[in-house]
């Protein structure tokens, strides 16, 4: 084999596992709703695993759970609860919108729109100032004010095009 | 000012949250089954496999729940405290003897005293997973209408038992069945 396509297969292997063990079900629905369960429901041992990737005995246990129960004709809703009454929310990877996890599911919004008013002032703090002036001149200082960078804006200018026509001379 | 203030503030919120952080439990997962009848059962006994213990037959009294197995390390740290508690006799204890080898368990209360007025067996671990047991040892207490009162999870040190399990019990022996 080429070392190239070693290399992929390799690099590819990890999509290939299996889950840590597949069970079979007669109903392809069925199937559908195991795995995707046991991929949401957390393993309470080894917290940051799904029941379908932990090793442990309580994910088998659980695993275990969510077969019988599918196989009784049980519905998705149904199985999620009877974990939930057991293990609470906590269980769930997809925790439920309530005055509680209020915090998780919003915090990221809020925080972005902290970063936006950031963005925000930081960029008008930026700004050269003779562009802050072209605000409406409200208070009789800032008329004056305007005044003065205008005149210093055209003196520039005028040095500049000077400079220009002299040409470099240095 | 603000320039470098902010920064600062910045830091000391941060600082706040992380040290916040550092005293949090994670493994200690807050139990739904709080303030809810306690799951039923009907499960063998350790010590008389033919004899069930049903949970009507605890109705009217205060009892502990507590999780525990041969093969689990830190049940062998809360044995003494449990046997002390059992010496008192303030309370009924419960052993939930989980995913366990009947044999072991017993040669284990045999060796180390026995706290439990009854164990049962839960070799499947199916009575755990209705009371949402995800690590041993963990320990109910049951008032006398058979509602759950509290959980601690991990083991039950002198302190627990003197600062939170023997108030509560007391308490609970005192309410009306």
């Amino acid at each position: 084999m080429k070392p190239g396509i070693l290399m992929l297969l390799l690099l590819l292997s990890p999509f290939a596992s299996d889950a840590i063990d597949s069970r079979q079900f007669a109903n392809p629905e069925q199937q559908e709703a195991y795995e995707t369960l046991t991929s949401e429901l957390r393993c309470l041992v080894c917290q940051n695993q799904t029941i379908a990737d932990s090793n442990a005995e309580l994910a088998a246990d659980l695993r275990r759970q969510v077969q019988e129960m599918l196989e009784q004709g049980k519905s998705r809703e149904e199985i999620v609860q009877f974990m939930t009454d057991r293990y609470g929310d906590f269980v769930l990877y997809k925790p439920p919108f309530k005055l509680k996890t209020g915090l998780l599911w919003l915090g990221p919004v809020v925080f972005l729109l902290l970063g936006l008013v950031a963005v925000f002032f930081v960029i008008r703090q930026r700004q050269p100032r003779s562009q802050q002036g072209f605000g409406i001149p409200t208070l009789p200082g800032d008329k004056e004010a305007a005044a003065v960078t205008e005149n210093g804006q055209a003196e520039k200018l005028a040095k500049i095009r000077r400079l220009l026509d002299e040409g470099d001379v240095s | 000012m603000l320039k470098y203030l902010l920064p600062l503030i910045l830091f000391i919120v941060m600082a706040i949250f992380l040290a916040i952080g550092l005293g949090l439990k994670p493994n200690e997962i807050p139990s739904p089954l709080l303030n809810k009848t306690a799951p039923a059962f009907a499960a063998p006994k350790l010590q008389a496999p033919n004899e069930k213990l049903v949970t009507a037959d605890l109705k009217g009294q205060v009892w502990l729940f507590n999780v525990w197995a041969s093969w689990c390390v830190s049940c062998r740290e809360e044995h003494p405290v449990l046997n002390q508690l059992a010496q008192q006799q303030a309370v009924v204890i419960i052993g939930l003897n989980y995913k366990d080898d009947p044999a072991a368990a017993k040669n284990w209360l045999d060796t180390l005293g026995n706290p439990y007025n009854v164990s049962i067996m839960d070799q499947d671990g199916r009575i755990g997973l209705d009371w949402g047991v995800y690590g041993v040892p963990e320990t109910f207490v049951m008032d006398k209408k058979g509602i759950v009162r509290y959980k601690h999870t991990g083991p039950v040190m002198p302190d627990d038992v003197q600062n939170v399990f023997l108030p509560l019990i007391t308490q609970l022996q005192a309410e009306a069945p």
